[in-house]
């Protein structure tokens, strides 16, 4: 498999959660994913970015990067922002918490559950750094060997 | 997405084409409020997922908001055509715990 990648940015508009979706899928699709597991990363991506939006942003719009990596058969994606960046890293974690209103409180336990790795970094009012890991399940299971 | 909304008597059923997420539940939201303001007497809400193609913690969150408005008059809420996907995800986000799937709208409208 060869290395690829791709870097773009895009203001914090909710219309534009379901465009970085799209582009994440058609991107990890370079990789053996099963439908399921695409579905998963597609919800991973959409989980990433609506935080930007919800939370990062809430009182001003700003940018997101969006970075994605395939290198030895691992897709990564790593979500950026530039905004208000995590009080409480450990209760952002907590599931069922929010601090927004009609919200679950479950995108990181999505973003957990449904990627290999899941890893953020963030400072208050300096923004955070989302990178979240997945490798095929069929290639894991043929010890990285690519038919 | 596309919202198709059906009222008989009790009953809306709700059928959602496409995807719930964070820049569409808005308008689900808005949408089934609106027709449960205007309709006292809805206590039942079907949703109908099979045309919804995604849903996130977004849409999940706008399910439970329903939820929570028709709990208020002692309602309840139901779905119907669940793919596996979005089975999957109501049961970890324990949706399921006050939403209950039925085999076809005909048996959830029993």
């Amino acid at each position: 498999m060869k290395e690829n990648y791709l870097k773009i940015s895009f203001p914090s508009l909710p219309e534009n959660v379901s465009l970085s979706r799209v582009i994440v899928a058609a991107f990890a699709a370079q990789l053996d994913f099963t439908l399921n597991e695409l579905e998963e990363i597609r919800v991973a991506t959409s989980e990433a970015v609506s935080n930007c939006v919800i939370h990062a942003y809430r009182e001003h719009s700003g940018e997101i990067q969006l970075e994605l990596k395939i290198e030895n058969g691992t897709l990564s994606i790593k979500v950026s922002d530039e905004g208000c960046g995590i009080q409480d890293l450990d209760l952002a974690k907590t599931p069922a918490y929010s601090t927004a209103p009609e919200r679950m409180g479950l995108g990181l336990v999505f973003m957990e559950s449904f990627m290999d790795e899941m890893t953020i970094e963030s400072q208050p009012n300096q923004g955070t750094q989302v990178l979240m890991i997945k490798k095929p399940e069929r290639s894991k299971n043929s010890n990285g060997d690519q038919p | 997405m596309n919202l198709s909304l059906e009222r008989n008597g009790r009953v809306l059923t709700v059928q959602i084409a496409g995807e719930l997420d964070l820049s569409t539940s808005p308008t689900f939201r808005n949408r089934i409020e609106a027709e449960l303001g205007q309709n006292q007497e809805i206590q039942h809400l079907i949703f109908d997922f099979k045309e919804t193609s995604f849903i996130d913690s977004s849409g999940l969150g706008a399910i439970l908001g329903r939820y929570k408005s028709i709990a208020q008059r002692n309602g309840k809420i139901s779905a119907v055509n669940v793919p596996p996907h979005l089975q999957r995800l109501f049961e970890l986000s324990g949706l399921l715990k006050v939403m209950t799937i039925h085999p076809s709208l005909e048996e959830a409208q029993k």
